[in-house]
């Protein structure tokens, strides 16, 4: 029994565990954010949104995924075979190994490492690898030109992502999420990051955005200029996988987002992984709304906004907190 | 022996002549923006030269939606084409009617009670306002922007339960006819209408507040696609494209027919030619479209909606006659040549898209990809009436 037992906490069955944990949080999340982004759009554009299957059409996401995983897999005459098929599974499956370090409660962790932070940002760069094989790999001139603007954009957005997630790493002397969030309990609401680090969040946000390829920065796969982007040749599940991927990082960054600077689990009243879920879909909900209310913006103008104002103004941030915390210490 | 059809994944004629023909420097993708394609409203057809995201060339190729009209006029009766010409353009079919409609009597000499000219006065102009809705909203979406046009079909479906009143159709409409239209406007219509213009009053504020005043629609339309009035001339734009670049020329103003002398209304013009001047002065006809059918509401005369003497048969004499209607796109002109039979000689239609269109690919050399796609949603095009 006890063998049993020390077997069940070994860090490694506890790893598989989370991962798995992970995954079904993350399929389950694509099937709900999907039934509440359309009824965030019906909302916002006066109409009922999904109501036929199901109460409240709250079936509709299982029948479309049901209908994607139905659909047959179509590949280009002269796509690459193997980049073709790579590009869909790179992009979905390091989203569980971005979640595993992010305390979703003060006890529900996947991995409690000290590089937290870098971990989630060096997988999530692995998207854009994902998404430059499917341009590639398509033999589709839109396909291409989509990719060509994904890897733009993401090199671009991911400086001042990175300068305003160091802001916090700054003021909280770690790059640990569990210590990131022990951080801002202390003083209640008002210890949370967003409160002393405003800009950051905002730099973060912004560029979160582009890194997820939402509107207003969705250029990737601008559909009145490139019909769907890097993945206009893909069907069935191949779409389906780029589908599940886009929503899933929304959670990682809005996780991310929400350790960072909105004190993750900790808040009034009570805390655990509730206030965290709130915390993440209310984030998302502010990116849903983004989109069905903005249009898009030129390639050009999103790169200046990138190079002119976010890279200056968080790098101003950074060695403005960096001052600060010298000041004070 | 014919040749079995072969299938290149090289490209067609088109595509290849276009190719050959002054092929540029360096590497440069060519991409075929078309016949199916998210931002050419229906089934225009772009070629551009692509070197990176910079349009080097652009070239439309019609035809593909091409529906012979002109022919189907030279082989039916005066009557029997009536109909048609809701179809050529299908989001302004009574200016299509309307254009028809008085070449016809123009040539006949046939008079049209005052009554039956205020009804399509309102009409028209209703028209007008639905086919500006749906070019704002089909804009907006090409820039990205998914909502707003929902927001115009809101109000478009009103205009459309409005107009089928009268006409008993919602989008193809063929109300006007020889020497009148085909029926009185009835007290619900006024009322709805009179419902329709208080309510879409308080809309257009709305629709500045919420997509004009953006920050985002501003920095995609503002000084993109600007359109020299030498230019515009060149290639006979008309209608809100001419006027963006500022020239004030709208048909009702400079050739009035029918009663349109009797109203006061303002021609918005613009002052860049850009695409956000074209943008502003389509919102701007809408408040005047408004103005208009508000005078013509009440002063509206009694009397009957067609002429009652009205030949037995259609038989215009012989001769050749030109008569021309400000559409929401433009100046739409109808040729006639009568021989004296039942049947034109020869029918030519002048619609303004054909000329509008041609603008875009000087105005497009140069661009990015996405502020091509602007340019062609700043000229609202309707392809069915270019190809005709």
């Amino acid at each position: 029994m006890t063998q049993i037992l020390q077997l069940l906490m070994h860090p490694l069955v506890h790893l598989l565990v989370a991962l798995i944990a992970l995954l079904t949080f993350i399929a389950l999340n694509g099937l709900i954010l999907v039934y509440v982004e359309r009824k965030v759009a019906g909302f916002i554009q006066r109409r009922p949104g999904p109501f036929e299957v199901g109460p409240h059409g709250l079936l509709q996401p299982l029948a479309d995924a049901l209908k994607l995983v139905g659909k047959q897999l179509v590949m280009p005459r002269e796509a690459d075979r193997i980049l073709f098929w790579a590009a869909p599974l790179l992009s979905f499956t390091p989203v569980a190994i971005c979640l595993l370090p992010i305390p979703f409660g003060p006890h529900l962790l996947g991995l409690n490492v000290n590089l937290g932070v870098l971990l989630v940002l060096a997988f999530s760069g692995l998207n854009v690898l994902a998404l430059c094989l499917a341009g590639w790999g398509s033999n589709n001139k839109y396909a291409l030109l989509g990719a060509a603007r994904a890897v733009a954009q993401s090199v671009a957005y991911e400086i001042p992502l990175l300068l305003s997630v160091l802001c916090v790493a700054f003021t909280c002397g770690s790059l640990n999420f569990v210590d990131i969030t022990a951080s801002q309990t202390t003083h209640g609401l008002l210890s949370w990051n967003v409160f002393s680090q405003p800009l950051a969040f905002l730099i973060f946000f912004v560029s979160a955005l582009a890194e997820t390829n939402r509107a207003p920065f969705d250029l990737p796969e601008a559909e009145s200029e490139l019909t769907a982007g890097f993945h206009t040749e893909y069907s069935g599940m191949g779409f389906g996988l780029f589908f599940l991927a886009e929503y899933s990082y929304m959670i990682v960054v809005c996780a991310v987002a929400s350790v960072l600077f909105l004190g993750g689990w900790s808040g009034p009243f009570f805390s655990g992984h509730w206030w965290m879920l709130g915390k993440i879909y209310a984030l998302i909900l502010i990116m849903m709304w983004f989109r069905w209310t903005y249009p898009r913006v030129r390639f050009d103008q999103l790169l200046n906004i990138c190079w002119k104002w976010l890279i200056p103004l968080s790098l101003i941030n950074l060695l403005g907190t960096a001052l600060i915390i010298n000041l004070v210490r | 022996m014919l040749d079995k059809p072969s299938f290149s994944l090289n490209g067609d004629y088109y595509s290849s002549r276009f190719s050959e023909l002054g092929k540029g420097e360096g590497d440069t993708l060519i991409l075929n923006l078309g016949p199916q394609h998210p931002s050419t409203h229906g089934v225009l057809r772009v070629i551009v030269e692509l070197d990176g995201e910079y349009v080097r060339r652009a070239e439309p190729v019609l035809g593909y939606i091409h529906r012979m009209h002109e022919k189907m006029g030279e082989v039916k009766t005066y009557v029997q084409y009536l109909p048609n010409m809701g179809r050529v353009d299908y989001l302004h079919a009574l200016a299509w009617n309307w254009a028809y409609v008085g070449a016809v009597e123009k040539l006949m000499g046939l008079e049209v009670p005052s009554r039956a000219e205020y009804i399509r006065v309102i009409t028209c102009e209703l028209n007008r306002i639905s086919s500006h809705l749906l070019w704002w909203g089909a804009y907006v979406l090409d820039l990205g922007g998914f909502t707003p046009i929902l927001y115009a079909f809101d109000d478009r479906e009103m205009l459309m339960d409005i107009l089928q009143i009268p006409t008993g159709s919602r989008l193809t409409y063929c109300y006007y006819r020889f020497g009148g239209v085909s029926a009185d406007l009835s007290e619900t219509f006024l009322t709805q209408t009179r419902s329709f213009i208080e309510r879409f009053k308080t809309r257009i504020p709305m629709y500045h507040d919420l997509v004009t005043e953006n920050m985002i629609l501003r920095g995609r339309c503002e000084d993109i696609g600007a359109l020299p009035v030498e230019m515009a001339r060149r290639y006979g734009a008309t209608g809100p494209v001419l006027r963006g670049s500022g020239v004030a020329y709208d048909v009702r103003r400079m050739e009035p027919y029918s009663v349109y002398d009797q109203f006061e209304f303002d021609i918005p013009v613009g002052k860049n030619g850009d695409a956000m001047d074209r943008y502003d002065v389509r919102m701007a006809e809408l408040k005047q479209s408004i103005r208009i059918i508000e005078q013509a509401l009440n002063r509206i005369p009694d009397g009957p909606f067609i002429n009652p003497d009205l030949p037995d048969r259609i038989l215009p004499p012989k001769g050749e006659v030109y008569f021309a209607v400000e559409g929401a796109r433009g100046k739409i002109g109808v040729y006639l040549l009568s021989d004296g039979s039942a049947r034109p000689y020869r029918l030519k239609l002048r619609a303004p898209g054909f000329s509008n269109l041609h603008v875009f690919a000087e105005l497009a050399q140069g661009t990015i990809l996405a502020d091509a796609v602007s340019i062609l949603g700043s000229l609202d095009l309707v392809i069915p009436e270019i190809d005709r």
